[in-house]
């Protein structure tokens, strides 16, 4: 019969798989900032953000079960400080003015330059600016739904779960807020043209 | 198509961003895309529409700041 491991036996496995778990923590911290710079609402925020996360992991590893999404598992942690932190803005306003179909962006822009332009280059009249302040122009809980699957990368199951609300509001809030974003980019599209 | 026997450039929009999230179905996917194939209107938006989602990706895109991943690291539990 094989001897039960020692104390320093399973010490050294416990710190190993420790280590373990923070390097590959580590290894996406790009990943996390990228979302959390765009649900922050500063870039110092984001930063601060990041880093309680990141100290908050490390203390809890071990209620991560290995083999499951690690990235997912973190943003879980980061977006609920990010709402303990109450630094989010008041409930989403009533969506006053939302545009009634999803071409209103591209007919904006299409018709301002003349008509007929290639899409690709319709789309390049929005400056970086524009697109940075737009985006943090629509409402919370539509943001962080956009930020996870559309630059996250996130299924929208994975952003059910780390939001922890129903698909279908996932879903939803991805589809109003896709257009809030649009409507905001119009607008400042328009703007500078005036 | 139910509902937009008349419109099938409203039907077409409204499978926009389903189609772009490669969620419609089969049967779905095959409308869309015959629709797109006669319709030069709809198949311009939603190209522009595919572009902006790159282009929004790429616009936001921002590099972490060096300092913030050593403060990372810096965080880790050392080891007894």
């Amino acid at each position: 019969m094989p001897e039960a491991p020692s104390d320093a036996t399973r010490i050294a496995a416990g710190a190993r798989d420790r280590v373990r778990f923070e390097e590959e923590a580590l290894a996406l911290s790009e990943q996390v900032y990228r979302v959390a710079r765009h649900v922050a609402s500063s870039r110092e925020d984001a930063e601060e953000l990041v880093q309680e996360t990141y100290a908050r992991a490390f203390r809890s590893w071990r209620s991560y079960q290995p083999g499951t999404n690690l990235r997912a598992w973190l943003l879980r942690i980061l977006t609920n400080l990010n709402i303990d932190r109450g630094r989010r803005a008041q409930r989403t306003p009533p969506m006053q003015g939302l545009e009634a179909n999803d071409y209103f962006l591209y007919d904006r822009l299409a018709e301002s330059d003349g008509g007929l332009s290639d899409e690709e280059k319709v789309v390049e009249r929005l400056s970086q600016d524009d697109i940075v302040t737009a985006l943090s122009a629509v409402p919370h809980d539509f943001r962080d739904v956009i930020v996870l699957v559309d630059i996250g990368d996130f299924s929208y199951q994975d952003a059910a779960q780390i939001l922890d609300i129903p698909i279908g509001t996932v879903m939803s809030r991805l589809h109003r807020g896709r257009r809030i974003l649009k409507r905001e980019l119009a607008e400042s599209v328009l703007e500078e043209g005036t | 198509m139910m509902g937009h026997a008349h419109d099938p450039c409203a039907h077409c929009e409204e499978m926009m961003q389903p189609y772009l999230d490669h969620i419609l179905n089969e049967e779905e996917m095959r409308e869309a895309e015959m629709h797109l194939d006669q319709c030069e209107w709809c198949r311009r938006r939603y190209r522009f529409e595919e572009s902006l989602r790159v282009y929004v990706r790429q616009a936001i895109r921002e590099p972490m700041p060096a300092e913030l991943k050593q403060k990372l690291a810096a965080l880790r539990i050392p080891l007894d």
